[in-house]
């Protein structure tokens, strides 16, 4: 693998000042570790984030879930108040991979990277979520911009994830039978001011199907889903699945997530 | 270049690393514990799974770095006074392996298991080992063999 030096950050501040333009935060290493083995990726300094105390808390309010961004999938699945919290994001965090990319992989990880086919993506989306940085608070609606890519600039650092309380929500994968990305993932939840549904593994980045959102605000049900005409424009389409198969499966996905909220 | 202090098998080790090795090529080219396999080298196969702290990972996406003040257990570390674990033994007696390349990492991901679950159904087992692939075996004996150790252990 490339050479780099690897050095260990014990507060923000720290791992800020020890940033240089070629460096890399280094969370789990389970996306950054196989991308500079791939040479998709080299960097001069891997910082690791893992041993900052502030960045690995959880903590639930009525309204909200903050995770820490160095929390593991493993750890968001077990945690007792994201289970009594938002159920189905403990459930969406025991789907991610295997195990041992569960025990490794972090929720901030996840979400820097901006996997077109990543689970927490369509969580952030449906759950109105905040992204808390060193620098500032940045709504999900304007993190997200498109493949791998999102607002963070270079040495911006994610503390936590917010996400709101919905009043009852619901994950639905299809999933690629290998790594368990979604083929199709479906994120559907009731907030107290309106219905988000987002999609994940479609597009080249997550989105909100407003016109699901539309039909679920008027009628909070799995039948008014069937007559909604998805088009299979711009949808990815490869070996797993062609773009028509993707839009037919959002509807499934849709239907099952509303069935289980 | 730095120091690491690590327990390997119970056994403290200080060593100078260089801060790009990954933990499966220590394993196997400076300590000689080459019982740990490495498959895919991308995270995808399973075959160099330890145990890190208790919990399973995949040693070919860990850096030795991030194990500084750790405990690493490799299939070496399961035998004590040359009798095998309970998982190997159920792994030879159900005839859980063929070529064996998979073995090691697929008997240290079924411990990691029962840690967490010490009963698992047929289901759960097969979920839990998504990230172990084997070439061989066509799994059947391998569920077997850790429905078996569930029972014993
Ligand atoms: C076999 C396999 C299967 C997988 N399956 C799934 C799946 O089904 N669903 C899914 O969603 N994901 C899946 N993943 C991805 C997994 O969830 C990764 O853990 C995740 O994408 C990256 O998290 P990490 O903590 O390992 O980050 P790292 O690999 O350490 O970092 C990834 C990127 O994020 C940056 N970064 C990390 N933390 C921060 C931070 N706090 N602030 C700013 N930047 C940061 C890093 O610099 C790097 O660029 C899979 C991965 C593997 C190897
Ligand atoms: S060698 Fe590590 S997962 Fe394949
Ligand atoms: S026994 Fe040969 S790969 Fe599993």
């Amino acid at each position: 693998m490339k050479s780099f030096n690897y050095k260990t950050a014990t507060s923000t501040k720290e791992a800020i000042k020890l940033f240089s333009g070629r460096s890399a935060f280094l969370a789990g290493g389970m996306t950054l570790l196989p991308a500079i083995k791939l040479r998709l990726a080299a960097y001069s300094d891997l910082i690791n984030i893992k041993k900052i105390k502030g960045l690995s808390g959880i903590r639930a309010s009525s309204k909200s879930l903050k995770i820490g961004s160095a929390i593991t999938h493993a750890a968001v699945a077990s945690s007792k108040e994201v289970i009594k919290s938002i159920p189905s994001l403990a459930l969406l965090a025991d789907g991610i991979g295997d195990p041992q990319v569960r025990n490794r992989g972090t929720i901030g990880g996840s979400i820097a990277n901006n996997d077109p086919a990543a689970d927490y993506p369509a969580a952030c989306l449906a759950l109105n979520a905040t992204i808390h940085t060193n620098k500032r608070k940045i709504p999900a609606d304007k993190f997200f911009k498109g493949m791998f890519e999102t607002d963070l600039k270079k040495g911006e650092l994610i503390e936590a994830i917010e996400f709101e309380v919905p009043e009852k929500s619901s994950y639905t994968k299809f999933p690629n039978p290998a790594s368990r990305y979604a083929i199709v993932g479906v994120y559907i939840a009731k907030l107290k001011k309106e219905i988000r549904v987002a999609v994940t593994g479609v597009e080249s980045c997550v989105f909100r199907c407003k016109k699901i959102e539309k039909a679920l605000t008027d009628n909070f049900s799995e039948s008014s889903i069937d007559n909604i005409n998805i088009s299979s424009n711009g949808f990815n389409s490869d070996i797993h699945a062609s773009a028509e198969y993707r839009a037919h499966i959002i509807k499934v996905m849709a239907k099952k997530a509303v069935s289980t909220c | 270049m730095a120091n690491v202090n690590i327990k390997i098998n119970g056994k403290k080790i200080s060593k100078e690393i260089s801060d790009n090795i990954l933990l499966s090529d220590f394993l196997r080219d400076k300590l000689l514990l080459t019982g740990t396999h490495i498959g895919c080298d991308t995270s995808q196969c399973g075959a160099c799974v330890v145990h890190l702290n208790g919990n399973s990972v995949k040693s070919c996406t860990t850096l030795v770095a991030d194990c500084d003040g750790c405990e690493v257990t490799t299939i070496e570390g399961l035998s004590s006074n040359g009798k095998m674990h309970v998982m190997q033994e159920s792994f030879k007696k159900h005839h859980g392996l063929q070529c064996g390349f998979c073995t090691p990492g697929m008997v240290m991901s079924a411990i990691d298991l029962l840690q967490k679950n010490k009963n698992p159904n047929e289901q759960e087992i097969r979920d839990w080992l998504e990230g172990n692939i084997c070439r061989c075996t066509g799994y059947q004996n391998i569920v077997a063999a850790v429905k078996d150790a569930a029972s014993k252990m």
